[in-house]
Order: structure tokens, then sequence, then C-alpha cells
């Protein structure tokens, strides 16, 4: 228990000493919050659609998750740079554990970050169908950034240095985020799109969270879930497997 | 019988076309303290970082107290310590807090922590910067370290790669005595590595010399200067690997060793 909560503390302590990267962090889903929400938002009023905003939030919660979580996931990198995974890695501690501690680490910071353009959101006018749902509202999200945190893990752990951690990343982070139902309803989609999006774990977090927060939803809360927990499953899996063939 | 506390047996380490290690084999019984001198990139701390677990051996077999290093990974992290030649230090955590977290991951008991760390703090003369960043750390700072780090549990097999380069003589003197404590009181073995001939000669029972990934010469100093007919440790050494500077294969190795790089060339002014 000791060695969990001393990895997490480390994680912990990495980032609220990093006030840059608190600020920078959050910034841009604001920024995606304003300029689509806004923007956006009056011409779907036109059209007589739904309130945009409402239906953004979700999707830029669970954006701001994706991206806050994968780029933790350079902390092995650097780590790896620095010598210190080295420290890790000897160390009479199961790698599952190490893992563990990390990324629930990093999944905090997520949380936090995800927290907090939700608290933004709220300010702006976002309201959810009652006090209630935040709860579950925040299990999901914890569930994601778990998920994706590993996630971030087991792609760090694959490659050598920084530039192929960016090389993967823009290949896995944009497409993951556009081709899914964080932006649009997929009721409307193309067919092509609403394809690909329904592969999509994110669409799940997201239609989950929308469920939860909104009352409306494309897919059932129950298969939300499932997707969402095997992604956990199968994310963690992914990083074990990667963490452990690391050599130095 | 007494199993040898390390063991290789015919450890090959090949990068691609570079064979790092070419078949050694040794042994270091329990309580000694042995060193492994050679040339840049003659291959000692690949052969350290392979007993640690850190990379798999090409082909050969490797035991720390009879158990197989490759196949039960976890047992052999229980049963040793290891002071990196690299840097290994979390530069955006105090001292105190690498300490603390290293004192965890050794599953040192947490009512021993405090005064622990403390101590080996002191003996390294940091206690007083305990709750710097390692970031605003000089060289020869984050190298003591590293060194109270290592010693903040006490395993049974302790590897010490290059521990004293960049290190004053006084901070020398004292982890050579701690280290000589620490293998008479608990009959820890050590395991070390170095450029300095003098301190290999005064702390080593036995030394292994290395070069080009092979083993050129074990015993005693009595033993290898007799065998190479000459009167010092470093005439021997010199005997054994020859007066050439090993330029093409440790300097063009891409920053792997750049701390010992940067290391010698402070060194050198
Ligand atoms: N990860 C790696 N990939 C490729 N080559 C490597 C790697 N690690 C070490 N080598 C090569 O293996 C050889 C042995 O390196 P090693 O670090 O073991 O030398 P060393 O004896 O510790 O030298 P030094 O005294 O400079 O520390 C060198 O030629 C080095 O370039
Ligand atoms: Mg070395």
């Amino acid at each position: 228990m000791q060695v969990l909560s001393v990895l997490w503390l480390r994680q912990m302590r990495r980032y609220l000493r990093s006030r840059s990267r608190i600020i920078g962090s959050i910034g841009q889903p604001l920024l995606f919050l304003l300029a689509l929400g806004y923007g956006l938002g009056a011409v779907f009023e036109r059209a007589g659609e739904i309130d945009y905003l409402e239906f953004l939030v979700p999707g830029i919660i669970m954006q701001t998750i994706l991206f806050s979580s994968i780029f933790w996931g350079a902390i092995i990198i650097f780590d790896r740079r620095f010598g210190f995974l080295s420290e890790l890695l000897v160390a009479p501690v199961s790698r599952l554990k190490i893992l563990s501690g990390s990324c629930s680490g990093g999944a905090t910071i997520s949380l936090i970050q995800a927290t907090t353009v939700l608290a933004i959101s709220v300010i702006l006018g976002f309201r959810a169908q009652s006090i209630w749902v935040y709860i579950p509202a925040l299990v999901i999200m914890a569930i994601l950034s778990l998920a994706l945190t590993s996630f971030g893990a087991a792609l760090a752990s694959s490659v050598e240095d920084f530039q192929g951690f960016q090389a993967i990343n823009s290949f896995v982070m944009f497409p993951l985020f556009f081709l899914s139902n964080a932006l649009y309803p997929l009721d409307s989609a193309p067919d092509i799109l609403r394809i690909l999006a329904s592969l999509n774990p994110l669409t799940y977090a997201v239609d989950g969270l929308r469920y939860v927060l909104l009352g409306a939803s494309h897919f059932s809360i129950a298969l939300d879930v499932a997707v969402l927990l095997a992604t956990l499953v199968v994310a963690t899996m992914f990083a074990v497997r990667q963490f452990n063939r690391i050599q130095i | 019988m007494q199993r040898s506390a390390i063991e290789a047996e015919g450890v090959t380490k090949r990068f691609g076309k570079l064979v790092a290690v070419d078949d050694i084999s040794f042994k270091v019984d329990g309580g000694e303290i042995f060193a492994f001198l050679g040339p840049n990139g003659a291959g000692k701390s690949t052969t350290i970082k392979m007993l640690t677990t850190m990379l798999r051996p090409s082909s050969g077999k490797l035991y720390l107290a009879g158990h197989d290093v490759t196949r039960e990974q976890a047992w052999a992290r229980k049963s040793f310590g290891i002071v990196f030649q690299d840097p290994s230090l979390d530069e955006e955590l105090t001292a105190y807090e690498n300490m603390e977290l290293h004192a965890a991951l050794y599953h040192v008991p947490k009512i021993e922590q405090p005064e622990r760390i403390i101590d080996l703090l002191k003996l390294v003369g940091l206690s007083e910067r305990k709750d710097s960043f390692i970031k605003t750390f000089s060289g020869g700072m984050r190298r003591r370290l590293e060194i109270a780090r290592g010693l903040l549990h006490h395993p049974k097999v302790l590897f010490l790669d290059e521990p004293t380069l960049g290190l004053d003589t006084q901070t020398r003197n004292v982890l050579w005595d701690y280290v000589r404590k620490l293998s008479k009181s608990e009959g820890m073995t050590i395991f070390f590595t170095t450029h300095y001939l003098d301190e290999a000669e005064e702390i080593a029972e036995r030394i292994a010399i290395i070069d080009h990934g092979k083993i050129v010469a074990v015993g005693t100093v009595k033993e290898l200067t007799k065998k190479t007919k000459t009167k010092t440790l470093e005439q021997a050494y010199l005997k054994l690997t020859g007066e050439s500077i090993r330029d093409e294969t440790s300097d063009a190795n891409d920053g792997l060793n750049m701390r010992s790089a940067m290391r010698i060339r402070s060194l050198r002014g």
C-alpha cells in the first residue's frame, strides 16, 4: 500500500509544482468550449436543433481527459531520459504495482483537470439534470482517466524517445477525438462517421457521460459502461505488457 | 556447499552487430568485495545491467545466490541494491522525497524511515539541503545523494557502478569506509566498477579485468601482478588492456554514457 501511495504522491507533487502545466492543460479545452460552444451553438440554434453548448460539455470534458491522460504517458519517456526509470524498474516491486501507482496519479491529474473544465462550464451556464448526477459523472470520468493513462503509458513504453511518442500521438489522439461523438450527434452524422465512431471507445465514454448528466444518449448506458470497463482492462493489460518489455 | 553470491556462465550481450559482453564467466563469493575494471566501453555497465534485470543476456546464464536472474526477475530484484553509473534521481522532487520514495519501494518500515534517511543524508553531508530540489544540486551533490539512497536498504548484494565518479576525496573515503563496514557486519557482497585503480587496489578483495567484452584476468592484486610480472595494479592493468584509448567503442555511443562523458570532461577541466 505504501508503494502505491508514494508513487501516486510523486505524480501529484510533480503536477502541483508545475503551474504552467496546470494552466496550459485547462486553457485548451476551454478554448474549444468557447469557440465551438458559442460559435457553432448559434448555428445549431438557428437550425432549431439541440442546445449545442449543453451537448458539447460532456464531449469537451472527455476530450480533456483524453489529451491529458495520453500526454501524461510522456513521463515514462522523461523518466527514461533522465534515468529515474531505472530506479523504478529494478525495485523489488511488481511492474503492475509501479504502473498502477503511477497511472492512478496520472488519472487523478486528468480528473482534476476535467473537473475544473466541468466547473467552469457550470459557471458558463451548463446545467445537469440534477445536482446528484455529478457523482456518477465523476465515476465515469475516473474510469476513462484510468483507462487512458494506462493507454498513454503503454504507448510511451513502446517508443524510444519523445519524437516517436508525438508521432504516434498524432495518429492516435486526434482520430480518437474527431472520430467520436464528442463534437457532433451520431444520429445526424453520415454513415461512415457513425460506423467509425461506434468503433471508438471514447464514443461510449462520452455517451455515458451525456446519459448521466443530461439524460439523453445514443446507446444504452449498460453498453456504455461495459465498453468503458472493457477498455480499462485491455488498456491495463497492454500497458503492463509494454512496460515489461522496456530494456534500458 | 555455499552457493556463490553472483555467478555468470558464458554470458554474451549483443547490441545489433556489436558484441558488448563476450562469453564471460565468473563467480563472486558471499561477503566478498569484488571489483570490475576495464577501459571505457569494455562492457562493465552492460554486465551489471544484465545482473540487475535491466537487460536480458543474448545468451548464457546469470545467478544471484543460485537463482536464475532472467527467469526469477522478481526474486532477483529483492536481493540486490544498486547505484547506477548514469543519473537516476527525480529532478522535480527534493532530496528527502527521493530518499522516501526509495525507502518505500524497498519496503523499509515506515517508522524507521525518517531516522535512516536523515542519518544517511548526514553521512554524505546533505542533511541541510534535504528539502532542496534535485535540479538545484551540483553534480557531486547528486552523486552523493544517489550513494546515500543506495545505502538506504541493506541488500544481500550491492552493485556500485562507478560510485565515486565526480566525488571529492572526503566523500569517497566516507563511502568506502561505510561499504567496508557493511560488508563485514552484514556479510554483504559488493560488486563495484571504477576507473580509479588505487581505489580498487585498496578496497577490492578480488578484481576482474574486462576488455572488449572479455574477461582477461581475475584474481587478487597479488595474483594479477604476479601473472603479468609487474609491480603495481596499474602496471598489470595497462599490460592487460594496452595503452591505447578506446574511442571507437566508447565515444560513439550516442549519449548513453553521457553522464560519464560529461563528468570526465569536467574532471579534465
Ligand atoms: N543500449 C545500448 N545499445 C547499443 N549499444 C550499447 C548499449 N549499451 C551499451 N552499448 C555498447 O556496449 C559497449 C559496452 O558498454 P558499457 O556501458 O557496458 O561499457 P562500460 O564498460 O560500462 O564503459 P564505461 O567505463 O565507459 O562506463 C559499448 O560499446 C557501448 O557503446
Ligand atoms: Mg559503465
